[in-house]
């Protein structure tokens, strides 16, 4: 018997010890929420009232605050959107709700706040979201404005309710050109990582 | 005709189109799943109230939050005004945006750069 609770403590506290690392981890990234799951629009209303009010916390400039929003907003849609997620728990319906799966981290430093989004794409829809990022990524601010403009007119909203603005809303937004990268699952699919900065110094225009 | 008034939720806008009132108003955030559902209703109005709308309409946009998928349906109610307003009955927008919310005073000038509407600016 005794042995018998000793093993299964051990084999807790192999656990525990992950946990522990991993809050060990989070706080010296300063990682203020990290995510892994479904993202739903329900799951987007709850992160980023959670986020704002963590802001409100620690007396946040509003516009820097409403940056953040933005960005969270933008990169959580897009995931629930676009992932390509064949996953039978994964929604690609307005009428159903969508719900994909994907990875969200929100973290800080003194200088900035940084907004990681994951999801997986399927490989033959990589060149065109990476000539669509470069494009965005190219441009200046009023070659970003004249885009937003010239594609709010011209597109329609999607059937998955986008109207193909995000990304070059989270640049104009943020100053800040976005950081990409693609890691092969397989021969059909790999994993996306997007990843933007917001600046935490006002910048007085 | 019959008013439109929507309730204000966490993630979409409070809708009070009224042409009895005169009042015609869409404040709060906007950022739904389904944008075109959520915006049937206000074009379904806007065509009702082509029909004979008053001869002077101030519509008032006092966004906190949109999303860009909202960014482009507001574009398009803008339109459908800029037509009621072309077939002879006057229809302006007043724009009211947060003091400090640059980012929001700067969309509204964005949309009177693209419609033909008289847009005033107000900070609150």
């Amino acid at each position: 018997m005794g042995t018998q609770l000793n093993s299964t403590s051990e084999g807790k506290s192999e656990y525990m010890k992950f946990v522990m690392n991993f809050h060990k981890m989070m706080v010296e990234k300063r990682l203020t929420l990290v995510y892994e799951g479904e993202v739903t629009q329900d799951i987007t209303k709850a992160f980023t009232s959670m986020t704002e009010k963590n802001l409100d916390k620690i007396e946040e400039d509003g516009r820097i605050k409403k940056k953040v929003y933005h960005v969270m907003v933008e990169c959580l849609q897009n995931i629930a959107k676009h992932a390509d997620d064949d996953t039978d728990t994964a929604s690609d319906k307005l009428s159903d709700g969508l719900s994909k799966s994907g990875i969200f981290v929100v973290g800080s430093d003194d200088d900035e706040y940084f907004i990681t989004s994951g999801n997986s794409i399927l490989n033959e829809n990589i060149p065109a979201l990476k000539d669509l990022i470069n494009n965005v990524n190219s441009l200046d601010k009023d070659g970003l404005k004249e885009l937003y403009k010239f594609k709010m007119k011209e597109n329609a909203i999607s059937d998955k309710g986008g109207a193909g603005l995000g990304f070059i809303d989270i640049v104009r937004k943020t100053g800040n050109s976005l950081e990409y990268y693609f890691e092969p699952i397989d021969a059909k699919s790999s994993f996306f990582i997007l990843k933007s900065r917001i600046s935490r110094k006002i910048v007085e225009e | 005709m019959e008013a439109l008034i929507i309730n204000k939720t966490d993630d979409t806008p409070a809708i009070h189109f009224d042409q009895a009132s005169g009042k015609f108003e869409l404040s709060g955030k906007s950022l739904p799943e389904d944008v075109s559902t959520f915006y049937a209703p206000v074009f379904s109005w806007i065509s009702e109230y082509a029909k004979s709308p008053n001869p002077e309409s101030v519509f008032v946009f006092k966004m906190v939050y949109f999303n860009t998928a909202s960014s482009k349906i507001i574009l398009d109610i803008l339109l459908r005004l800029e037509e009621i307003h072309n077939a002879g009955k006057s229809i302006s927008i007043q724009w009211a945006f947060d003091s400090d919310d640059e980012d929001m005073k700067e969309a509204g000038e964005e949309y009177s750069e693209i419609v033909e509407l008289a847009f005033k600016f107000v900070e609150i």
